[in-house]
Order: C-alpha cells, then sequence, then structure tokens
C-alpha cells in the first residue's frame, strides 16, 4: 500500500473527507498547494467541488496548472475527483468557453437527458447510480474500479461532465435518463471519477484503495 | 424515474441526537455519531443533521459532530442549522459536510441562496423549507406558510413561492419538512409536496411523518419526492431499512441496490 498520498490545495472545498478516505488505509495525506510539492509527489489527487472556472483560476493562482500537467506526464498514479476529473480535459463549456489543463483530450459540457416518457431529467444530477462498463472496455482489471461488482452504484454531484474525445478513455458510465455520463476515464498513470468515491461508501473506499495499490 | 434516495435525518441538540413531535417536546435518543454509523453500515444513502437551536442561541455547535461523523462515514451529509453567511457553509464544508442546508438566514436575506451557490456551486445549496398549514386559497387549495426556528416564527411567505423564488436564486435543493406531520408517523403531506415539486425542477427531499414503507411509496409516486428523510422510524428501530428499500421496490419506487458487498462489513 502507498505510503504517501499528496492532495492538491486550490482552495476547493470537500478535502476532509478525500483525506480520510486516504488514511483509512493507513496512508499519509500531504495536502498541498505547493508547486515543488506537487511535482515531485508519489501519488496525486486533485479533488473538487464547485465552477470549472474558479477550480482553473484557483490553481493559476498557486501557480500550478504546469507542475499538474508535469506530474500527469510523469506516469506517477493520478487521480482526479468530481470537478478534478473535469478540469483534467481541455476545456469547458460551464458559464462559457474555458481552458482545462488538456492532460486528456475532451470537453466539459452539460449534462441533459429525457426519461421513457420524454420528460426532462432532473439537473443536477444527483444521488446514487450505477456504473456500467463502457462498449470498448473489456475489463476493470488493472484500474481503479478493479474488482468492482459490475453496476455497483456511486454517488454522483453534478450539472456538467466530461465528453472524452476517445472513447478508449472511458473507463465506466453512467446513465441519467437517456443521456450518457462518462462516470470514469482513465489513459495510463491517469484516472478520473465524475461521482464522489470518498462519498460512495465502502465501494468507493475500495476504489481509493485500488488507486493507492496501483502503479 | 431516478432512484430515489433514502436519507437518515439527525436532529441535533448540543451533544445529543434529539426527536420531537411537530419540532417540539425534544427527547434524547443518544449519540449521533454511533446512530450515524449505524445508519451507514446498515446502506442509507445519504445523512443530514439539523442542529435545531443553533439559530435560536446564535451558535453553531455542530462543526465537531460533523467532523467526527465524516472520520468513518464515506456517505453525504448535509449539516444545517444557524448557519448565516458564505462564511459559515464554508467552514461546514470544510468540516467534512457535503451540502449545507439554510432556513432563516435565507428567509430574512435571500440573496444568501446566490451568494452561496456562486461560491461552492448550487449542488451544495440545500433551502430548508418549514411548512405548515395555513387555511385554504380562494378555490378551496391548501396553503402553506414557511416558518423559522423549528416552526415557530412565522416568515409570512407561501412556502410554494418561496420554493420556487429559492430556485432562481440558486439553491440545488429543498428539504422540504411538514412541521404538522413531522413526528406524528402518520405519513407525510402528500400535497404539500406535490405543490412545491410542481413549480421547481430541483429535487425535493420530504420530511416528517414517515412512519411504514406506504407513506414512502406515496410520497414518491404521488408527491414527486426525489428523496425521503427518515428520522424515529429508524432511531427506534421502528423500520429496517432493508425491508423499506424491498417494499419500495415493489411498489414500483426505484431505490439504490445494495448488495451485501456494498455494505459496511
Amino acid at each position: 500500500m502507498a505510503q504517501k498520498v499528496t492532495i492538491v490545495d486550490y482552495g476547493a472545498g470537500n478535502i476532509f473527507s478525500v483525506s480520510r478516505a486516504v488514511e483509512h488505509f493507513g496512508a499519509e495525506v500531504v495536502l498541498s498547494g505547493d508547486p515543488a510539492v506537487i511535482r515531485h509527489a508519489e501519488r496525486l489527487i486533485l479533488p473538487g467541488v464547485g465552477a470549472f472556472a474558479n477550480g482553473m483560476q484557483g490553481l493559476r493562482e498557486r501557480g500550478l496548472v504546469e507542475p499538474v500537467r508535469e506530474y500527469a506526464a510523469s506516469g506517477r498514479p493520478f487521480l482526479g475527483i468530481c470537478l478534478g476529473m473535469q478540469m483534467m480535459v481541455e476545456r469547458s463549456e460551464e458559464f462559457g468557453s474555458h481552458d482545462g489543463l488538456g492532460i486528456l483530450p475532451g470537453k466539459v459540457t452539460r449534462i441533459a437527458g429525457k426519461d421513457a416518457h420524454g420528460t426532462p431529467m432532473k439537473i443536477p444530477h444527483i444521488g446514487w447510480n450505477r456504473l456500467t462498463m463502457p462498449e470498448r472496455r473489456a475489463t476493470w482489471k488493472d484500474t481503479i474500479l478493479e474488482g468492482l461488482p459490475v453496476e455497483s452504484g456511486a454517488y454522483f454531484v453534478h450539472s456538467f461532465s466530461v465528453v472524452p474525445a476517445r472513447e478508449e478513455d472511458r473507463l465506466a458510465d453512467t446513465w441519467h435518463g437517456d443521456y450518457r455520463v462518462s462516470a470514469a476515464i482513465q489513459r495510463g498513470n491517469v484516472s478520473g471519477c465524475q461521482f464522489h468515491p470518498e462519498k460512495s461508501g465502502p465501494i468507493g473506499l475500495r476504489i481509493i484503495g485500488n488507486f493507492l495499490e496501483s502503479r | 424515474m431516478r432512484n430515489v434516495r433514502l436519507i437518515a435525518r439527525l436532529d441535533i441538540k448540543g451533544p445529543n441526537l434529539i426527536k420531537g413531535i411537530h419540532l417540539e417536546g425534544l427527547r434524547k435518543v443518544g449519540d449521533p455519531q454511533a446512530f450515524a454509523r449505524r445508519y451507514y453500515e446498515q446502506g442509507i444513502d445519504e445523512l443530514i443533521y439539523m442542529d435545531i437551536v443553533a439559530s435560536l442561541y446564535g451558535r453553531n455547535s455542530l462543526k465537531d459532530i460533523v467532523s467526527r461523523t465524516a472520520r468513518d462515514v464515506f456517505i453525504p451529509m448535509t449539516v444545517g442549522g444557524g448557519v448565516r453567511s458564505v462564511e459559515d457553509v464554508r467552514e461546514l464544508l470544510r468540516a467534512g459536510a457535503d451540502k449545507v442546508a439554510i432556513n432563516t438566514a435565507a428567509v430574512n436575506r435571500p440573496a444568501l441562496l446566490t451568494e452561496c451557490s456562486r461560491a461552492f456551486g448550487s449542488q451544495c445549496i440545500v433551502l430548508s423549507i418549514e411548512a405548515k398549514r395555513q387555511g385554504q386559497g380562494q378555490g378551496g387549495e391548501p396553503r402553506w406558510e414557511a416558518f423559522t426556528d423549528n416552526g415557530r416564527e412565522h416568515s409570512g411567505r407561501s412556502v410554494v413561492d418561496w420554493a420556487r423564488e429559492a430556485t432562481e436564486l440558486g439553491a440545488g435543493e429543498i428539504l422540504l419538512t411538514s412541521v404538522d406531520q413531522e413526528g406524528t408517523r402518520k405519513g407525510f403531506d402528500v400535497e404539500l409536496v406535490r405543490a412545491v415539486t410542481a413549480v421547481t425542477d430541483i429535487p425535493v427531499i420530504a420530511s416528517g411523518g414517515l412512519g411504514a414503507p406506504q407513506h414512502l411509496v406515496d410520497v414518491c409516486l404521488r408527491g414527486g419526492a426525489d428523496a425521503v428523510a427518515i428520522a424515529d422510524a429508524l432511531h427506534y428501530n421502528r423500520l429496517e431499512l432493508a425491508a423499506l428499500r424491498e417494499e419500495a421496490r415493489r411498489a414500483g419506487v426505484p431505490v439504490r441496490a445494495v448488495p451485501s458487498s456494498a455494505l459496511v462489513s
């Protein structure tokens, strides 16, 4: 199990729960907004709640955009959660158009979706929803979702979501009515979850545990 | 229809979990953290902590309970009671809350809802409405007034109008408590819930009155509730969560499937 996990502190809330989930496995949490610490992290989590532009602004003000990009390119394990996942892609359409970190190709758009009667689904998408295997994935082996029962429920709360440019970057999907939401993405060492593993009970803890064991 | 969320509501006074009837006549039930942990282990979807005296005495003693709970309970927590400012919201979020419920301060100054949703995202700002039936409209339709301070103080606002306005101001969810039904275990005020879900597109949590599984079915299917808050039916072991889920599903109310592998071992 990992010894030390660095969580990027850029002024976004909800760091407490993520820290606790990591500590649950006996790992040490380093909460940091220091570019040098981020660059040299062994294992990095980019958390986040709230608006995309505010999140990117928080990273920029602390000079963290380049360090986070460099870290992602280093090959060491990197997990983005919720807004943290969204910031990993190239841009977002939330309240205008904003540049993201551009670590993975894709964009963030407002979720839509209608139910079986054609009624628009409620936004934000709040609650427990099932993780399903995207068509282009055969298995969750060697990913953060390894060992999860198929169709596990995870806790979502968001109004925007990532549309990955490459189908093969989709790690899990979920459905908001007839709208396919990218629930998790992964390419190499970079993983992201739209849902909150730190709020998804024992299933979520397992995902955090998998991340701590990933290489 | 999306999965209906089952939420344990824990009303807090000082260090204790308490329960009353019509938000009055409070009795001590026990240590809130122990109850929260128990519901987590049984597979509850979310928790609500409500400090029901905070806005009377102008203090916020909840933070401790919240952060202690967040240490080993990994599901969403909504926290309310005595929240007056953007700074109060920030502190609760930092203590481990995921959403913050606001009643009195929003009634006094509705712009607070907008300020908080701009600062933290509307998904974590919950408007708490304490509703009481107050006579009838011209066509004989029921009317409800929003109250503050645990149903003690009139706000002069119509619940339906307030729900509509708060949605526009940026609230992300509504915790709708029927003071009339609260603590009675006689079922939700389904008409109230339906009147509110008809005018807002944000999720509505029905609170107050759950005593039997059929009450949950009624408020979801007829009232359009997105979530239900459960208090003394759980606190006093009157209902078992697994049985409640099963009965809801059988009646056509979708709820999260909780496989045994998703329970705390």
